[in-house]
């Protein structure tokens, strides 16, 4: 046994797994070990006693050592493994292939199948904290009462403040507090909708965490991504937060009615978004002036006739 | 930090396929355009795994970089961020075709 590196692993028990041996990362099910000796028999590897051998480590480093026993090399018979990871005599290595978020994918895939059995339209609205979304949402559910009927997903770190200012509306909503989260994932969607129950043929807010970042990467299962971004976060913003512009089907741009108080160049800041996301759809309003709006309106009530799902 | 959660995720992942046994080394593919960033989740890692079969385990973080293929003119090309225009043809339809990976390859357990 090579006390540098570990090897000399051609013992492996059967498993379910696919076994990748430490040494030579090749498959190393009962049928490989076999082979390996029979190729050892046949002098395609070595298979003196004791003999000398020299590896190459991926990092580059090279060892010479002697092993005990008879077993097979192959030929190019690298390590892949560092020394002092491999110490133990059994440590062998487990091809996973896993995506990290897979389990979040599969449950988002779990709430969109969820959306399009009932026809509910799921919109993902994410901005950075302060870009109106709140305000946007209380106005446009009361612009589309009784036409759309419009339940809401609140995340916050804390309060159920957002949640009573939409109940004030007169819709449903439902607070997430996700404490030190930065954003919501599928698992806390879907446990709101357990609460919720969304009505079929109605519109579904999710108001995520305001952060431009992290909900970028968590899938809901949503039916369509809206970010928002208020027109004093400045027109470089898309550019300083790509992933979160880039992930996002529609753009609104908030608080134009501060257009004429500020630095700022609208059509600029759509260059910008359209630079990292050309697919962006762009709405520019002000739930303060109400200029916008009505297009806005119209889109929502597109999307949720366009969800209905036939009498 | 997302990639707090997202470690959490990875460690939870390795523990279960690692059924009790001890993982010394977890092999992470990813990509330089997938919003991550390698050092915290270093930190998190470390910080995620103790108490948990992963504890002291050696993340290996297999670096994958950024590449846009342009929908215009089809042409390859290295990507330093999820945007920027074709260098060839200059259209801003670049389709990401490397860079996004979040993967665990492989674990080494005892």
């Amino acid at each position: 046994m090579c006390v540098t590196c570990g090897c000399n692993q051609n013992t492996a028990p059967p498993t379910a797994l696919r076994l990748t041996d430490v040494q030579s990362e090749r498959e190393r099910d009962e049928q490989g070990s076999t082979k390996a000796r029979s190729d050892a028999a046949q002098g395609v590897g070595l298979s003196e006693p004791v003999h000398p051998h020299t590896h190459m480590h991926a990092d580059g480093t090279v060892h010479t050592h002697v092993h005990e026993g008879d077993h097979a090399h192959a030929k190019d018979d690298d390590h892949a493994l560092d020394a002092s990871q491999a110490n133990g005599r059994d440590a062998r290595t487990v091809a996973l292939e896993v995506a990290v978020l897979s389990k979040n994918n599969m449950l988002a895939e779990r709430n969109r199948g969820w959306f399009l059995g009932r026809g509910v339209f799921a919109l993902n609205l994410m901005s950075a904290p302060g870009a109106g979304k709140t305000t946007l949402l209380e106005c446009s559910i009361r612009a589309l009462h009784p036409e759309v009927v419009v339940g809401v997903v609140e995340g916050d770190q804390a309060t159920t403040y957002d949640a009573q200012r939409i109940r004030a509306t007169g819709a449903c909503a439902i607070q997430i507090n996700t404490g030190t989260g930065c954003h919501l994932d599928a698992q806390m969607l879907a446990d709101a909708l357990e609460r919720l129950q969304p009505p079929a043929g109605s519109l579904l807010v999710i108001e995520n965490v305001g952060n431009l970042v992290c909900p970028a990467l968590f899938d809901l299962g949503e039916t369509a991504r809206v970010v928002m971004c208020s027109v004093t976060e400045g027109e470089d913003k898309p550019l300083k937060y790509p992933h979160m512009f880039r992930a996002a089907d529609v753009l609104v741009l908030s608080k134009i009615d501060l257009l004429p108080h500020l630095r700022v160049d609208l059509a600029r800041m759509v260059d910008n978004a359209r630079t990292v996301n050309p697919k962006l759809r762009v709405f520019a309003l002000s739930a303060y002036s109400a200029e916008g709006l009505q297009a806005w309106y119209e889109w929502l009530r597109r999307c949720a006739h366009g969800t209905k799902t036939p009498a | 930090m997302h990639e707090l959660s997202i470690t959490r995720s990875l460690i939870a992942i390795v523990a279960e396929k690692a059924s009790g046994r001890r993982v010394l080394r977890v092999k992470l593919e990813l990509g330089r355009l997938c919003g991550l960033v390698p050092e915290s989740l270093r930190f998190c890692f470390d910080l995620c795994a103790q108490g948990t079969s992963v504890d002291g385990a050696h993340l290996e973080i297999l670096d994958v970089a950024g590449r846009g293929q342009c929908c215009a003119c089809g042409g390859e090309h290295p990507l330093q961020m999820p945007i920027g225009c074709c260098p060839g043809c200059g259209s801003p339809t670049l389709k990401i075709v490397a860079g996004e990976e979040l993967n665990i390859l492989e674990m080494e357990v005892l």
